[in-house]
């Protein structure tokens, strides 16, 4: 009998308040976090909003130590990681650490410790040859991102497969995905996964004004992220992180654990066209799906719930609505699809965790979150969008896709499993 | 005999400090030229370090197609090199292979950062207007698949590993996964360049790196004399297949991946062992193999006297004898991300050559009891390669190479 | 201010993103559209923001869709500079 990889435990570091329930109460509550950005002055930038999260890394339970050592991403990824485990109820420590992994996903690292210290060691800029004498002790652990799984490996006492997937905003998929893997293989039994970023830092609004990916509509900051609407103008920069405890099956079920779902199909497929630029066919993204429903032995009619990329650029919509009708043909047209980007904006590399965690509930509770801020339907876009209300519904078996700079597309598939 | 389905390596190419190209890095690395030196890429004379194993003679210009030069930082153009040279080195015609089928798995330890410090100056002291398009795709982690992906038409399960520098056996590792999977070709393996005033502090703080002036007394591993390890630039990308498909369209084999395991080592001061000893093994089970069939560990040898010696002991309880160690990174200083797959290149090269190269310069210090190759290249029956590589904070890797035309 | 030439264009073109990848900046490359010339939309999104920074003018997002070709963004740059 081949092994079957479970979802145990979740949590998560969102924009707004911490924890997976505040973050399920905003998804369903359909509010947006996106706000003026507070972390720093916004004023000379572009796209000037983002979905901050309201985390204090002590009031958390990070001793004085950490916090200083840590960099807001790993931070977050840390706390996440412990109400994930809390949550799954299984002690690590009980059996052979070499059993237990840790896969992380971040698409841009420590960038907020690294920017500030660059600031610092720079002298704002005016030095190519920086001081070294005025970095933090630290700081390699800024520059290498290898230091976010190593972070939550040594807090939770991980000796087995640890690693950093760092594949742009498909990272958080990839890192779960690469984790179903090495449960699959029997690498490990139990693998701490999930993705975090924090990237709300000046050179990173830098970066994505200087392409036109980020929303400039300054003026209406809570609803500026609006996939699937005509009006829509860029996706709004977001941070947060989420992780899961995954499982094999058999032991999750000798352990008496409440299992949320199985994760059942993952696959990544690159495009190979543009390092930014999305074709409006989406035949890779499709191909990924097939794949992943393939692994999953799923049909397109086993499929109640499809969580977008839904970034709110204007081509990205496109892409993947394109993507959803070239893999399940004309279910794609009956299933729910949303964006939860509406509401806790594009944090990067985690979205895909946090998208994944929203699946899961969305399992547990027969619930789909909404796309928020949809209001004017745009005529190329024809597929039930879950406009700006959480609905009720029997959800199964969900579809969850990412996409990312570099031309990755991904996709995973999440099922009920039958007590 | 190798399986049908095991991952074999037919093609290679190497940009690093001893040389670009496979031929000119093993010629070096054999003739034991030392490839660190001062530093000339910026001025390192205020540091307390100012050696490092830079790659001299990268033209850009007439290694990289010209429209990629601007938009990518010199991590990418080295892999996108060598992506170049990996799969003319392996004359696989890509149109037989289907597009989904190919993928390019790669290590990073820490993204464009030249390029990033140049963006940063640009913001802070110009403003963020001054802050080009190219950044967005530039520095961060998943460039050199990205790139390499696009260029060579790639549209299978791609990745990037980081794991520091471990990352070249975790991306070999990963590869080999993504064959087995159903992929048909895969390009794997990591560069990186950090060798900019901003990337280089970050790597003074950690107290790892030496600070003698003299290049060959300076990255001494397993010396009693180790100081420290210098850091390097570069590193390497393979061509890696199914055996089956491999043999089928009469491809040469460097040799096969024929097993890999990893793990990471418990928090500073847990009490608990470091685990490389039992990822070692665990990479051999994973073979079909025992230490007795190894002719020849190739070690992380980060140089400084107790990683050194948690290296020495593990290979000793491992092996339980005398078995010849190689450590060619004390010609090049550590590359980071590029480190463990370089020494993949050069343990295939002694599988092809069977010939051992030394750790020119390091007089092995008796008290850590391990048969470190110095002094000269030895010649020796090799079919049998173990490589191991450990990453900053703890991340442990083993990979075994095997002889594709010796049935032991 | 003078004029800007297709001399100018290709200057900050190169630097901006590399050679073209056909021909040399004369009237032959003109009419060709710029992604035959081997630049996407982030290569004129770069050269935008770089000549509007040199010349002083603003090049909104929505004119460099248009510029399809080295023309019609020299007569763009033109046109704007005489409306300056």
């Amino acid at each position: 009998m081949s092994r079957r990889v479970v979802i145990t435990g979740l949590g998560a570091v969102a924009p707004g308040d911490p924890g997976v329930k505040a973050f399920w109460q905003l998804l369903t509550a359909g509010r947006s976090a996106t706000r003026p950005i507070s972390f720093f002055d916004p004023s000379p930038f572009r796209s000037r909003m983002a979905a901050e999260a309201d985390f204090d890394p002590a009031r958390e339970g990070l001793t004085p130590q950490q916090v200083r050592r840590m960099d807001r991403t790993a931070q977050m990824a840390v706390v996440a990681a412990r109400e994930a485990v809390a949550d799954a109820g299984v002690d690590l420590t009980a059996g052979d650490p070499g059993r237990v992994g840790v896969s992380i996903g971040s698409a841009c690292g420590c960038t907020m410790g690294l920017e500030s210290e660059y600031v610092v060691v720079s002298d704002a800029g005016r030095k190519w040859t920086v001081d070294h004498d005025y970095a933090v002790p630290h700081i390699y652990g800024y520059h290498v991102p290898s230091t976010l799984a190593a972070e939550v490996a040594w807090d939770a006492g991980a000796e087995g497969p640890v690693s950093v997937t760092s594949t742009g905003c498909t990272s958080g998929l990839d890192a779960i995905g690469h984790a179903r893997e090495l449960i699959l293989e029997g690498s490990a039994d139990v693998v701490v996964a999930g993705a975090t970023d924090a990237p709300i830092s000046p050179i990173s609004v830098a970066c994505f004004d200087a392409i036109r990916a980020t929303s400039p509509e300054n003026d209406d900051p809570e609803h500026a992220s609006r996939p699937f609407d005509k009006r829509r103008a860029g996706f709004v920069l977001g941070e947060g992180c989420a992780v899961m405890v995954l499982e094999e099956l058999e032991a999750a079920r000798a352990r008496g654990a409440h299992i949320y779902a199985e994760l059942r199909g993952f696959a990544g497929r690159a495009n190979a066209t543009h390092m930014t630029g999305l074709r409006p066919d989406g035949t890779e993204m499709a191909e990924a799906i097939r794949v992943a429903m393939n692994q999953a032995r799923l049909d397109p009619g086993d499929i109640d719930y499809i969580n977008a990329h839904g970034s709110g650029t204007k081509q990205n919509d496109v892409h993947e609505t394109n993507a959803f009708k070239r893999s399940l043909g004309a279910r794609a047209y009956d299933v729910p699809v949303s964006s939860i980007k509406s509401m806790i904006g594009h944090s990067l590399g985690a979205i895909g965790s946090l998208e994944l965690v929203a699946c899961a509930l969305a399992i547990e509770h027969n619930v789909v979150p909404p796309t928020a801020n949809l209001h004017v339907p745009d005529p190329e876009l024809d597929l039930d969008y879950v406009p700006l209300t959480a609905r009720d519904h029997q959800v199964d078996g969900v579809l969850c896709v990412g996409s990312g700079f570099g031309g990755f597309q991904s996709a995973a598939v999440l099922a009920r499993v039958d007590s | 005999m190798i399986a049908a389905g095991t991952a074999v390596v037919t093609g290679m190419d190497v940009v690093a400090p001893t040389g670009i190209g496979v031929e000119e890095h093993w010629a070096a690395t054999l003739a034991g030229t030392p490839a660190i030196g001062p530093i000339e890429r910026f001025d390192a004379s205020g540091y307390p370090v100012r050696l490092a194993g830079e790659v001299r003679g990268f033209d850009e210009t007439v290694l990289v197609p010209p429209r990629l030069v601007p938009q990518t930082d010199r991590m990418t153009q080295f892999a996108l090199a060598a992506a170049e040279g990996a799969l003319n080195d392996s004359a696989l015609d890509l149109s037989t292979v289907p597009e989904f089928e190919r993928a390019v798995v790669t290590a990073n330890s820490s993204g464009g950062f030249e390029f990033g410090q140049r963006e940063l100056e640009n913001l802070w002291s110009r403003g963020s207007d001054y802050v080009g398009a190219y950044q967005s795709i530039a520095w961060f982690y998943a460039a050199n698949t990205g790139q390499v992906s696009i260029r060579h038409g790639f549209k299978g399960n791609c990745g990037v590993v980081a794991t520091e520098q471990a990352g070249g056996l975790d991306a070999a590792g990963q590869a080999r996964r993504v064959l087995r999977n159903g992929a048909r070709v895969v390009l794997t393996g990591g560069t990186d360049a950090s060798l900019c005033p901003w990337g280089f502090i970050t790597q003074l703080r950690t107290g790892l790196l030496s600070t003698r002036t003299d290049p060959s007394r300076a990255y001494l591993p397993f010396d009693a004399d180790a100081n420290g390890f210098l850091p390097g630039e570069g590193g390497a990308m393979l061509v890696m297949e199914p055996y089956d498909s491999a043999t089928t369209r009469g491809a040469r084999i460097y040799g096969a991946l024929t097993g890999y395991a990893c793990g990471f080592d418990p928090p500073p001061g847990s009490g608990r062992p470091p685990v490389l000893a039992r990822v070692a093994r665990r990479a051999l089970d994973d073979a079909g193999l025992g230490p007795g069939d190894v002719d020849v560990v190739f070690a992380d040898a980060v140089g400084t006297p107790e990683l050194d010696r948690a290296e020495a002991s593990a290979i000793r309880e491992v092996f339980r004898r005398p078995v010849p160690v190689a450590a060619p990174k004390a010609l090049t200083g550590r590359l980071y991300a590029g480190g463990a797959v370089l020494d993949l290149v050069t343990a295939l090269l002694c599988l092809r050559d069977q010939v051992i190269p030394a750790a020119a310069g390091v007089r092995v210090d008796p008290r850590l009891d391990i048969d470190l190759v110095t002094g000269a290249p030895r010649p020796a029956a090799i079919s049998t390669v173990l490589v191991l590589a450990r990453g900053y904070g703890g991340f442990t890797a083993a990979a075994v190479l095997s002889h594709p035309g010796k049935d032991r | 201010m003078t004029t800007f030439t297709l001399e100018d264009l290709g200057a900050v073109l190169e630097d901006a993103a590399g050679a073209p990848e056909t021909g040399a900046w004369n009237d032959e490359v003109l009419d060709l559209p710029f992604y035959e010339l081997g630049y996407d939309s982030l290569a004129l999104i770069e050269a935008s923001t770089r000549i509007g920074r040199q010349l002083k003018i603003t090049i909104p997002d929505d004119a460099v869709v248009e510029m399809k070709t080295p023309r019609t963004a020299v007569e763009y740059v033109n046109a704007r500079l005489k409306g300056a």
